[in-house]
């Protein structure tokens, strides 16, 4: 019997992805570093690769089986960079030490460029479901100021491979509000995006992160992006992706019902999940804890024998609930209020969040009705004295 | 006690960084006072706050003993007066305890009017001065034309003024010399019933009120029942003694000594700088002149940022006025800000200073007001009322005049800047009383001038635009009317009374648009439009808008986000923190003295 799927802002869908377990795995190999990336890649060491699969694989025999997992993601970094082979090597091994549910999502980033109809084949063949295209732009100006190295044209092909090889889920990530995009531009992009076909969009506004390429050229003088302007691209993205029957249901992502994505939800939910690989970060049991961030520091740690975790925290009571509900508050589907929830609507803060239209409660769950101002009603959450229970 | 014709007392009347405290150091180190290893770099300078601004706030006496060219041993009683203009009547005392002065004067870059105007009053008080060019080990020094420009205004010989480097001791001993042959040796009448001047005072938490005093007629012994003639009232002489720069006490101080005096008071305003002390017994008739009660000229509110502070707050404000006399303070509240006290300082360094304090020392997070000057209000009924803070201003129906405080205002600068600073004066409704060259290319101008106009970034203006060259000093000048009125700003259509002002009405236009723009720069943009409007009663004379905030998110957080974008989500809900909730609209503690920053071009 075949039942209609759930819309991405469904709260019976958010709600329930609290309960999922899933695996996320850094790939941090990259032909090149953007200038706006932050996270923890490495260009020009393509010859560590073999090395690190095997890493990872023996990280993974390392850890505590803890149930079958719904989603799987690999993210990077460039996991592309790895190869049908190296890929599916680690996720067989995941799916050995915690086995996956049925109809488990098994997610992989990618570059354009990178992608080949053998590659595409190699990783369905390997249990890949779903592929996140960084495709960014479809302005070759907004390209290579970005510092992409792919073409827009690239982007339709590399979605017109991978669904024939048999890809069921397909995102393209895009980036808005960079200083070398216009008005034109950005809708151009987005037209562009949406007449891929494709079930899931990511529109990201372009961040300054610190000690990237981009922050120090901003600092020499370049220009940065304009929080008002990104307001604007960020509303005419909304409306593009809604009238191509994309729904809203985080900050920065859409999608067609039934291709929510299952690891993000999992996330938002306060799900729990297994981390591997360089700079990983994991949620399990209460705590949050990550791996070491250099690549040379973590080979040496897992050929030893030994877990490459650096750092951990531990969430509970009052700092859990605030967590649930800063996380939560980033879906369209809002969160259960709870005893934080109704704290907050009862403070002055959440007094003025409602009163500006940023907040509502609906029946018992909170929404950020104004997105674009969600880290206002984060902030003031975090400012909330809970007791700890 | 020594003999009265062995006694000098004299001050160094200097302006900032020319060097006083260097000096007064190579005569404690000439005459052994303190040996050079234990020496502290400037020993006058106590408070670490004064230390960094490199001031001196509260006047302190050494002695030295110095054995003179002719042999004999001499009694040389060094008092220190505060550097600022904020403290005119605490040197106005220091020098009243002295029959000379040594005015010392950078060679590098002549005579600043702050210390023209302290050489004047010293010459008022009666007090010989010798003339003292410092800094000669500089290249940049020009010994002949200022030696030419004090002379000048002295009216003495050029060959009068002695040159010194007290950086490297040249000429210190010939100078320590002049001190014994050039000044007069003090007066008095040992017969006489007790007469001495309390020229400083400061708090000692074992001690209680510590003051140093300088005895012109009598003698005061440890044990002697005192009585303090502004007050009345009659503590017990519990010690006296001489500061050398270490404390040593003694039996009994004699005509001409400095020293200190220690009763059982513990309340700094029952002991009154400028107040005569005598013998309750032996009591004098007549009081030694020029005595002031402490006077505010600024006012400016006080207000915790987390309003449980309150009570803390003032347990401070009591605290610093244990050694502040001059500090007054009395609760105040704001329907913007809360509960605060409204405080008078003598100027506008001194309520830096007090403000500074309470931050530092008391881990105090305030929001301040803009300060405001003491004016008066005739009310319609004829009463006259003092008033503080602008709310306070009657509305214009009960008010028949408003009279602000002046200043008699002295300004010297080169000669090419006189023009500019003339137009100053003016734009800031000064009145030219006097201009008079001091030499070729020097000029001191007097003006009658508004206390309002002069105390609030007069000085930066005056800096900027003579290249940082002209010094500025002015005395209180009466009262006069003056059409002024109540400046309100509006913030999200709510009138805030903490940003009142009162000014001049032809200066209320271009005062309040300047006004309404810096604040737009200052307050943050909400989750709303702001409009800001300024007001003078019910009319609306400028207005701008803070622009909602229209993006504040961040664009991503996905599994391995969480706690890092949870960390900078609380580093930006402390920078909120120090924000204060006016209404619904958050503004920064620096808004609250925007007024500081309208500068009417």
């Amino acid at each position: 019997m075949r039942t209609d799927p759930l819309r991405p802002d469904d709260p019976v869908l958010a709600d329930r992805a609290a309960g999922w377990r899933g695996a996320y795995v850094h790939i941090p190999f990259c032909r090149r570093v953007c200038p706006y990336c932050d996270f923890a890649v490495v260009a020009g060491r393509d010859d560590l690769r073999d090395r690190y699969v095997e890493a990872v694989v023996a990280e993974i025999a390392m850890a505590e089986p803890f149930g079958p997992l719904q989603a799987v993601a690999f993210g990077g970094g460039t996991p592309s960079r790895l190869g049908a082979s190296g890929l599916g090597r680690i996720l067989e091994a995941l799916a050995n030490r915690f086995g996956l549910v049925g109809g488990s999502e098994v997610s992989l980033e990618a570059n354009p460029e990178d992608w080949t109809p053998a590659l595409a084949g190699g990783l369905v063949a390997a249990g890949f479901t779903r592929l996140s295209l960084g495709a960014q732009s479809f302005d070759p100006v907004v390209l290579g100021d970005l510092g992409r190295l792919h073409r827009p044209a690239d982007i339709g092909r590399a979605v017109g491979e991978a669904r024939r090889a048999g890809f069921e889920r397909i995102n393209l990530d895009l980036i808005l509000g960079s200083p070398a995009e216009s008005d034109a531009s950005w809708d151009r992009t987005l037209a562009a995006a949406l007449d891929c076909g494709v079930d899931h969009l990511s529109t990201y506004a372009l961040t300054v992160e610190r000690g990237t390429a981009l922050s120090r050229a901003i600092r020499a003088g370049a220009p940065g992006p304009d929080p008002d302007v990104q307001a604007d691209r960020y509303e005419r993205a909304l409306a593009a992706a809604a009238g191509a029957g994309l729904v809203r249901y985080e900050t920065s992502n859409h999608a067609v019902p039934g291709a929510a994505c299952a690891y993000n939800l999992l996330t938002w939910g306060g799900g729990e999940y297994e981390a591997f690989g360089t700079a990983a970060h994991g949620h399990r049991d209460g705590v949050r804890y990550w791996n070491v961030r250099r690549i040379d520091r973590y080979l040496e740690r897992v050929e030893a024998g030994r877990r490459p975790e650096s750092g951990r925290e531990v969430i509970v009571g009052a700092d859990r609930e605030r967590e649930r509900l800063v996380l939560g508050l980033r879906r369209a589907a809002g969160v259960i209020a709870g005893s934080g929830g109704r704290a907050l609507l009862a403070s002055p803060d959440g007094r003025r969040l409602v009163e500006a239209g940023v907040l509502a409660a609906r029946g018992d769950r909170l929404v950020v009705a104004r997105p674009l101002l969600g880290d206002e009603a984060a902030r003031a959450v975090l400012a909330l004295p809970l007791p700890d229970c | 006690m020594t003999a009265v014709s062995r006694i000098r007392n004299f001050s160094i009347i200097a302006h900032i960084d020319h060097g006083k405290s260097t000096l007064a150091d190579r005569m404690i180190e000439k005459t052994h006072a303190v040996s050079a290893r234990d020496m502290r770099d400037q020993v006058l300078d106590s408070m670490d706050l004064e230390r960094e601004r490199g001031i001196t706030i509260k006047a302190q006496a050494v002695r030295l003993r110095y054995r003179s060219a002719d042999g004999e041993d001499y009694l040389l009683n060094l008092i220190d007066t505060p550097g600022h203009v904020d403290f005119a009547y605490e040197v106005s005392r220091s020098l009243a305890a002295c029959e000379g002065a040594i005015l010392l004067v950078d060679a590098s870059q002549g005579v600043e009017a702050q210390t023209l105007a302290n050489a004047l009053l010293a010459v008022e008080h009666g007090l010989e001065i010798i003339p003292v060019l410092n800094k000669l080990d500089l290249p940049a020094s020009d010994p002949d034309r200022v030696a030419e420009e004090i002379a000048g205004v002295l009216g003495v010989d050029p060959s009068e003024v002695m040159r010194v480097s007290a950086k490297t001791g040249d000429g210190v001993d010939e100078l320590l010399e002049a001190i014994i042959t050039r000044l007069p040796a003090p007066g008095g009448d040992e017969a006489a019933p007790p007469r001495a001047l309390v020229f400083d005072s400061y708090y000692d938490t074992y001690r209680g009120v510590v003051c140093s005093i300088r005895m012109f007629d009598g003698r005061i012994s440890t044990g002697d029942r005192l009585r303090l003639m502004a007050t009345g009232d009659t503590p017990t002489a519990d010690e006296v003694g001489v500061i050398t720069p270490a404390v040593v006490p003694v039996a009994q101080l004699g005509p001409g000594e400095v020293g200190y005096l220690i009763t059982g008071i513990k309340e700094i305003d029952r002991i009154r700088v400028g107040d005569t002390v005598t013998r309750d017994d032996l009591r004098t008739e007549t009081a030694l002149p020029g005595y002031r009660e402490p006077k505010p000229m600024v006012y400016s509110g006080l207000f915790p940022t987390d309003g449980d502070d309150f009570e803390h707050l003032r347990e401070a404000l009591e605290k610093l006025r244990l050694n502040d006399a001059a500090l007054v303070f009395e609760p105040e509240s704001s329907r913007a800000l809360g509960f605060g006290f409204r405080c008078g300082f003598l100027g506008l360094l001194h309520m830096e200073i007090v403000r500074e304090r309470l931050e530092r020392e008391y881990d105090l997070d305030l929001v301040a007001t803009a300060p405001s000057v003491a004016f008066r209000a005739v009310l319609t009924g004829g009463r006259e009322i003092e008033i503080h803070s602008p709310q306070d201003l009657p509305d214009g129906g009960e008010r028949s005049e408003v009279l602000e405080p002046y200043v008699r205002a002295m300004v010297i600068t080169p000669s090419e800047y006189v023009g500019t600073v003339m137009e100053l004066l003016q734009s800031h409704r000064g009145e030219m009383g006097s201009m008079q060259y001091l030499s070729p290319v020097r000029v001191e101008l007097v003006y009658r001038v508004p206390l309002a106009e002069i105390v609030f970034g007069f000085f930066d203006q005056l800096k900027s635009r003579t290249r940082g060259y002209a010094s500025l000093d002015y005395e209180p000048d009466g009262y006069r009317a003056s059409n002024l009125v109540r400046l309100d700003v509006l913030l999200n259509g709510v009138p805030v009374d903490s940003f009142s002002a009162v000014i001049h009405a032809d200066r209320a236009y271009g005062f309040g648009r300047r006004l309404v723009e810096v604040l737009r720069e200052l307050i943050p943009r909400q989750m709303f439009d702001v409009p800001i409007q300024a007001a003078v009663g019910s009319r609306i004379i400028a207005r701008e808008t803070v622009r909602a905030r229209r993006k504040d998110v961040l664009a991503k957080c996905y599994g391995g986000d969480v706690t890092r974008k949870r960390k900078l989500l609380e580093k930006q809900k402390e920078g909120k923190r120090r924000m204060k909730m006016v209404g619904r609209v958050e503004v920064p503690q620096e808004a609250f003295i925007a007024v500081l920053k309208v500068d009417e071009d």
